[in-house]
């Protein structure tokens, strides 16, 4: 994997594209302080999900069986994949059973992280992305860049472009409504034809045995009751005890997300319908393992609304792909370390540490503060390069004996002083590349302060 | 009252004059100041590139040296966070408690422990104050525009106790400037973008001075001011309440 760093210096040589990128994600992070504002209570609602979180993490054993218990009782199919290959496979011979060929499926974060569609695909299915964002991207072969907006990264010039190309509109033609009607006629041939469908899983209520899936353009609805197989999948982390609990959680959900009041679609699925057959595939992949580090359980809590994203002053300035992982940004950065910790080493360093991404987090989850824990472990592990490490090393003895500090402190202002501007700027300043070095003093302030009290 | 003067490294060696003002503040409001000479570093550096071992010497020498103080000011609400906040992996003994309780940045000294309601001071500019990060998240300093709560700011509180003095609002009133530490040579063309963006909303805004309850930010900004030739300066806040001109 090309580092964060490198990425992100690639994706701002194109520097109004950048200031389109972040424009464009602080639109969405302006509406959702409009929409939280709006919500007097806003800041108990966080505290009330973040302990309802609490407390499912702490009992999620219990909870993950009695909502096994509530969905068999229902009529329900329920399987538990370790990892993800194991979820391809559960996914896989439920379509084989029915003798699916073709399958649509709605936002799904999971089957992302597990790559379900190259899995299947190699399979002889086909699988059609409904969400018109993911859509696009699959057209495009490309992976998504936010979680919520999987597209956000393009332009609707490109968009049309690539629909002219795969679905044939007007040649140079970007009007986002006759872009997306295209899509929908497009679509609509997949829905109508699909064996079955899958969904991903916002929440599943342990009380009922229900999932609910929440959606903007109705697709996950719309595979499901024209489909006579249905699969939801979900990660172990989506429980909620009660429906009661909803509530807090669809309130918070899509006004942090996109700073609506609520998604325009709130899907609750309790059985399978008349004739039809309902699976839900409750997916580990590394999750437990995570729940069992005490610093990064938290990380658990999320539910997936991208705010931490939009906020993310690099993110909306490095673009989703620059992390490399399905999920990018703060909450991504900390979940991968946790996946492959030297693979993704680099991604606690991509944050300023501003906290901004916790203070957002709808479930408070102490994203910043879990970076600077990772960032201990990585350099524990010995995943820092060794440059780096021997200088930090240095750097430690210096800065806390004062008598090597004054010195190389007045060095190092002289230095400044006296050498010519090609020994302090070239290639291995990357302080100096786009900024000037500070003006260095003849004296410091402890020099200054000793002076004052002698000549007391 | 004995106040220990935490005056962290980088403004020691660069930016004397930030030290000198909180000083001379400080003394101006009565309180009987010592600043110990073996200072070195919080330990910051180290710590938030993940070395933390490293920084442990830095952390037992910081306490050694402030354990006597009722007080410990710093001019950085980015160093006093790091020593309140994570000068947590050291023996938690007594001396250890107090000195990581009673370590203030310069506003939270003046506003909540001498309870200053207005000064002796003059700027007659237009300015635009940067929240820096540790200081509004970490120490809460302010309410960050994330946050649903009744919105406050102690910088901005004090700055408006400034004569002549006027505060501008920003179209992003707290993102942050790209500094970051490490991250500002990590990831030079990111901290650098984040940099011209913020310094591009004062600008709009016709500030003539950017002031910070950070240095650090402020020579992260003022390296890209000076690279670009832009007349804009920057001012630590101590300086503006000690009455400092331009």
């Amino acid at each position: 994997m090309k580092e964060h760093a490198q990425k992100s210096a690639e994706f701002i040589r194109d520097e109004s594209r950048t200031d389109w990128h972040d424009e464009a994600l602080w639109f969405v992070r302006s509406k959702r302080d409009r929409a939280a504002h709006s919500i007097a209570e806003w800041e108990q609602l966080r505290e009330l999900a973040s302990q309802v979180k609490d407390n499912v993490l702490a009992h999620l054993d219990q909870y993950l069986e009695q909502f096994e218990a509530n969905a068999q009782r229902n009529g329900v199919h329920v399987h538990w994949a370790a990892d993800a290959a194991e979820h391809n496979r559960i996914v896989h011979s439920i379509l084989e059973k029915h003798n699916v060929q073709r399958l649509v499926k709605s936002k799904s974060m999971l089957t992302e992280e597990c790559h379900l569609n190259e899995y299947l695909t190699e399979r002889g299915v086909e699988v059609v992305d409904t969400d018109l964002g993911e859509r696009i991207i699959q057209l495009k072969e490309e992976p998504p860049s936010h979680i919520v907006m999987p597209a956000i990264h393009l332009k609707k010039e490109e968009v049309g472009e690539l629909f002219h190309q795969k679905l044939h509109t007007e040649k140079g033609a970007s009007d986002p409504q006759y872009l997306t009607e295209a899509a929908r006629q497009h679509l609509r041939q997949k829905f109508l034809a699909a064996g079955a469908a899958i969904t991903g899983v916002n929440f599943a209520v342990a009380e009922t045995g229900g999932v609910v899936v929440c959606t903007n353009e109705g697709n996950a609805d719309m595979g499901v009751h024209l489909a006579p197989v249905q699969i939801h999948c979900m990660g172990i982390e989506k429980i909620i005890p009660r429906a009661e609990h909803l509530g807090i959680f669809t309130r918070l959900l899509a006004r942090s997300a996109t700073g609506q009041p609520i998604t325009i679609y709130t899907s609750h699925y309790h059985r399978p319908k008349v004739n039809g057959e309902m699976h839900i595939v409750i997916v580990d992949n590394g999750r437990t393992t995570q729940l069992g580090r005490a610093d990064f359980r938290n990380s658990l809590k999320c539910i997936r609304c991208g705010a931490c994203m939009n906020t993310c002053p690099i993110y909306r300035r490095s673009g989703g792909h620059s992390y490399g992982y399905t999920i990018p940004g703060p909450i991504g950065s900390i979940l991968t370390p946790g996946i492959d910790l030297k693979k993704y080493s680099g991604l606690p360093f991509a944050s300023t540490l501003c906290g901004s991404c916790s203070d957002v987090c709808p479930v408070k989850i102490n994203i910043h503060e879990q970076l600077y824990r990772w960032r201990q472990v990585i350099v524990r592990e010995g995943h820092l390069p060794p440059a780096k490490r021997q200088g930090m090393k240095w750097a430690g003895k210096v800065l806390s004996n004062p008598g090597w500090y004054n010195s190389l402190g007045k060095l190092t202002r002289w230095a400044l002083r006296q050498l010519p501007r090609p020994f302090l700027y070239n290639s291995f300043n990357e302080w100096g590349r786009d900024r000037e070095l500070p003006q260095p003093p003849r004296q410091s302030f402890k020099e200054w302060y000793q002076n004052k009290k002698t000549e007391k | 009252m004995k106040v220990g003067l935490f005056i962290p490294c980088y403004i020691d060696q660069f930016y004397p004059q930030v030290g000198i003002s909180t000083l001379e503040l400080l003394e101006k409001l009565g309180c009987e100041v010592e600043y110990p000479t073996g200072q070195a570093c919080c330990g910051q550096p180290m710590a938030n590139t993940g070395c933390e071992e490293d920084a442990v010497a830095a952390y037992h020498h910081f306490v050694e040296l402030f354990q006597t103080y009722e007080y410990i000011v710093a001019p950085s609400g980015s160093c006093v966070y790091h020593v309140r906040k994570h000068y947590d992996i050291i023996g938690q003994t007594e001396e250890v408690r107090k000195v990581r309780k009673n370590t203030l940045d310069l506003s939270e000294f003046l506003l909540d422990i001498l309870k200053i309601k207005s000064l002796d001071s003059r700027f007659p500019h237009k300015v635009g104050l940067h929240q820096s990060c540790h200081g509004l998240r970490g120490l809460r300093l302010g309410t960050g525009s994330e946050r649903v709560l009744e919105s406050s700011s102690k910088l901005d509180t004090l700055l408006r106790m400034v004569d002549g003095l006027e505060l501008v609002e920003l179209t992003r009133a707290d993102e942050c400037c790209g500094f970051g530490g490490t991250f500002a040579i990590n990831e030079p063309a990111i901290s650098a973008k984040m940099g011209k963006d913020r310094i591009a909303d004062h600008e709009s805004k016709g500030v003539e001075v950017i002031t910070a309850g950070d240095m650090s930010c402020l020579m992260h900004l003022e390296g890209i001011l000076r690279r670009q030739n832009k007349g804009m300066k920057v001012k630590h806040i101590a300086e503006i309440l000690n009455g400092t001109q331009l």
